[in-house]
């Protein structure tokens, strides 16, 4: 499908389309079905290259959902369906010509719940890259792990214990430890599904300030709960509700005066 | 229960809701739930307890029974080996060496301690000695043939009926003639005792020979060659057949009716009796495949097809308990699902995996069944030395041995339930110290 020729969603308010200039990820009339159910319903979204997009709803509204159709994580469970147009830079990401493997190179993943591989903080860091040849000495393997570790913010407090397990650190500290290991491989965006969920505010704090750094480098998509996170991280947010794309635009915007009553009732807290 | 009691206890009990908790109604109620709660925690113990006891009287049997077959009568002969008397012309022909008739010389050393006035009386005399007794002489000559010209002391087998005697198995009040053994042969076994020349030893006797109809010869030695060969076939195959269909179906295979079935059909066979592989093996690798009967390969086949079903289901478990945001994780950072499998699910299902394939392996060692049906209840004389040699398993030795009328077999049955019951509690105890040291939390 051409992007030009569809018009713009009426059901969504606001400014899910961003005009001049190109979008990083781009959307169109995506569907995602699981067995019978439809989950996600003619989304069509642009998300802007080195800013910070919130997806912000209540549960089950299908944030997730739609997260994890960027870098195509919905591939790994056989009942969903995606259909619709998803591009990165133009290209389209459903394309039978477009490999998986190097799709979620270009776009990395942080998960809800901090998932360190059970083995040395080193390795975990290095093991993106190594799989990608991007390591081919002792040098480079320094130079990218405390690359990446510098990055995330976590390279002052573990450069001294490279060795020990990823799994012995505490909760905020292994979640950028994933960050760390998302950025080893030198992504184009990075997808954040609700990463300070299961954190304490302080480590929230952390990654928060972590993500405003990242954005001079990466685009960054983040799934939140937390509607004050959306409004200290993020530019631009969406708001999603049973699958639609209700309202999408610049977080001041939608915050200050949001023009769908359902978002407002959400950010007023009259229902989520 | 008796009423007095459970308004004392109404009494004493916290009055916490007023009005609901004092009805009788209801404190009725609460005590008929404990009283079903002890009454159930009861059932429990008692179950245990009866598992523990049959246990007990189970184990404190067999080795009670086998305790007898660890040791073995020998007696102490100064053997004087001359060449010309074996019969060996050279001695650097290990042929003629182990052709000698070696009995010959033990017997004329026995004949000095003890010398025979009568015909009746030699034969009764060599009654003594097993018809194995020559073997450690043989065996003496082969490793060293240096020592031939020599005299050597050497404790030699006496017979089964000496052995069973001197352990009281069969007593000295049962009349003469309904015993193996006479007076005239006892009265020497007891001379014999009195010299320190007869004398319980440690049976090895019982852990390296081979089948005999001799009680006192045989051993299990060639049961465990091939049981270990069987091990080592079920291993090498059961490994890589069973954990690549297992990643298979739990990793990549489609969920759709054809693998649907296939997964009934493996909890199926898992649930086949052991017996019917066996007729299975016997049309498709004896009949259909023509491969030898008795053979530990095939054996090791059969069991592996018995096995595999077993291992698929528990590798299956053991891969389904990596949590699934470690695959994701290694998914995310671009990894192929390859990769995601072999580099971090793999090895975190590994110790699963391992204990799955041991409990397999045991679960095999245990069988019998099969094993009749492809030939492996051979009476085998020598020692396989290649899987494609007859052979026989430790179960069917004891299967074999329990049909045996000599005394003397009726300890060893159980002494070769204590040798495949130490190798089944071995292997599994290896199995849960693998999973404890692998073992990875996350």
């Amino acid at each position: 499908m051409d992007q030009e020729s569809i018009e713009r969603p009426k059901q969504t308010a606001g400014t899910p389309l961003l005009e001049g200039r190109p979008p990083k990820v781009a959307s169109r009339g995506a569907n995602v079905f699981y067995g019978d159910k439809q989950a996600i319903k003619e989304v069509s979204l642009d998300i802007g290259e080195n800013e910070v997009t919130a997806f912000i709803g209540p549960s089950g509204c299908g944030k997730s959902t739609f997260l994890r159709c960027l870098n195509r994580m919905n591939d790994t469970i056989d009942i969903c369906r995606v259909s619709g147009d998803i591009r990165l830079d133009g290209q389209d990401i459903y394309d039978k010509s477009v490999d998986v493997v190097e799709l979620r190179t270009r776009i990395g993943m942080v998960f809800q719940k901090p998932n360190p591989f059970p083995k040395s903080i080193m390795e975990n860091v290095a093991y993106g890259p190594r799989i990608h040849g991007m390591i081919t000495d002792k040098a480079s393997l320094e130079e990218v792990v405390q690359g990446s570790l510098e990055r995330a913010g976590l390279w002052e407090e573990v450069k001294d214990r490279l060795d020990t397990p990823g799994t012995g650190l505490s909760g905020g500290q292994q979640q950028r430890l994933c960050i760390a290991r998302a950025i080893a491989v030198h992504p184009e965006v990075i997808l954040m599904d609700e990463p300070c969920s299961a954190l304490d505010p302080i480590a929230t704090a952390k990654i928060e300030e972590l993500i405003d750094e990242l954005r001079e480098n990466f685009t960054i998509v983040i799934v939140t709960h937390s509607m004050q996170q959306a409004a200290r991280v993020s530019q631009r947010t969406a708001f999603f509700h049973l699958g639609e794309l209700i309202e999408c635009n610049d977080t001041e915007q939608i915050f200050t005066n949001p023009e769908h009553k359902l978002t407002q009732g959400y950010i007023t807290g009259r229902f989520g | 229960m008796s009423n007095a009691h459970a308004d004392d206890s109404f009494e004493s009990a916290p009055r916490r809701v007023e009005g609901t908790t004092r009805t009788s109604h209801w404190q009725k109620r609460l005590r008929r739930r404990y009283a079903a709660e002890k009454r159930f925690q009861a059932y429990g113990i008692i179950a245990i307890c009866l598992g523990i006891s049959f246990l007990v009287v189970l184990f404190s049997s067999i080795i009670g029974n086998a305790l007898p077959a660890f040791t073995e009568a020998r007696i102490k002969l100064e053997v004087h080996l001359d060449q010309g008397d074996l019969g060996i012309k050279d001695p650097s022909d290990e042929g003629e060496l182990l052709r000698a008739y070696y009995l010959k010389p033990v017997r004329e050393a026995l004949k000095k301690v003890i010398p025979p006035a009568d015909r009746a009386e030699r034969k009764d005399l060599y009654g003594l000695l097993s018809v194995n007794a020559d073997a450690k002489v043989r065996q003496m000559v082969l490793s060293d043939p240096t020592v031939l010209g020599t005299t050597q002391t050497v404790w030699v087998l006496a017979s089964g009926d000496v052995d069973v005697m001197m352990k009281g198995i069969i007593g000295r009040d049962v009349p003469e003639e309904r015993r193996q053994i006479n007076d005239r042969q006892l009265a020497w076994m007891d001379q014999l005792v009195e010299q320190g020349l007869l004398e319980q030893k440690f049976n090895t006797t019982l852990f390296t020979a081979a089948a005999s109809a001799e009680p006192e010869a045989a051993g299990v030695g060639a049961a465990l060659v091939g049981s270990l060969m069987m091990m080592g076939v079920v291993l090498i195959l059961t490994l890589p057949i069973g954990v690549a269909a297992a990643v298979y179906l739990e990793e990549f295979a489609p969920v759709n009716w054809f693998t649907d079935l296939i997964e009934v059909n493996i909890n199926n066979l898992a649930a086949v009796p052991s017996i019917v592989f066996g007729l299975l093996g016997l049309a498709v690798f004896i009949n259909f495949m023509e491969l030898p009967r008795a053979a530990p390969l095939i054996g090791g086949m059969v069991l592996t097809l018995m096995t595999l079903p077993t291992v698929i289901i528990a590798t299956r478990a053991a891969l389904k308990a990596v949590p699934p945001s470690i695959r994701e994780a290694a998914l995310g950072v671009g990894a192929s699902k390859m990769q995601s499998i072999f580099h971090h699910v793999l090895p975190l299902a590994g110790p699963g995996i391992l204990t799955s394939i041991i409990i397999g392996l045991a679960q095999a060692l245990g069988e019998t069944a099969p094993l009749l049906m492809i030939g492996m209840v051979a009476f085998v004389v020598d020692h396989p030395s290649t899987p494609l040699d007859a052979a026989t398993a430790l179960p069917v030795q004891i299967y074999m041995w329990s049909g045996l009328p000599e005394r003397g077999f009726v300890a060893r049955t159980s002494a070769a339930i204590v040798v495949l019951l130490g190798f089944l509690i071995i292997m599994n105890a290896s199995a849960v110290w693998l999973r404890r040291k692998f073992e990875r939390r996350w």
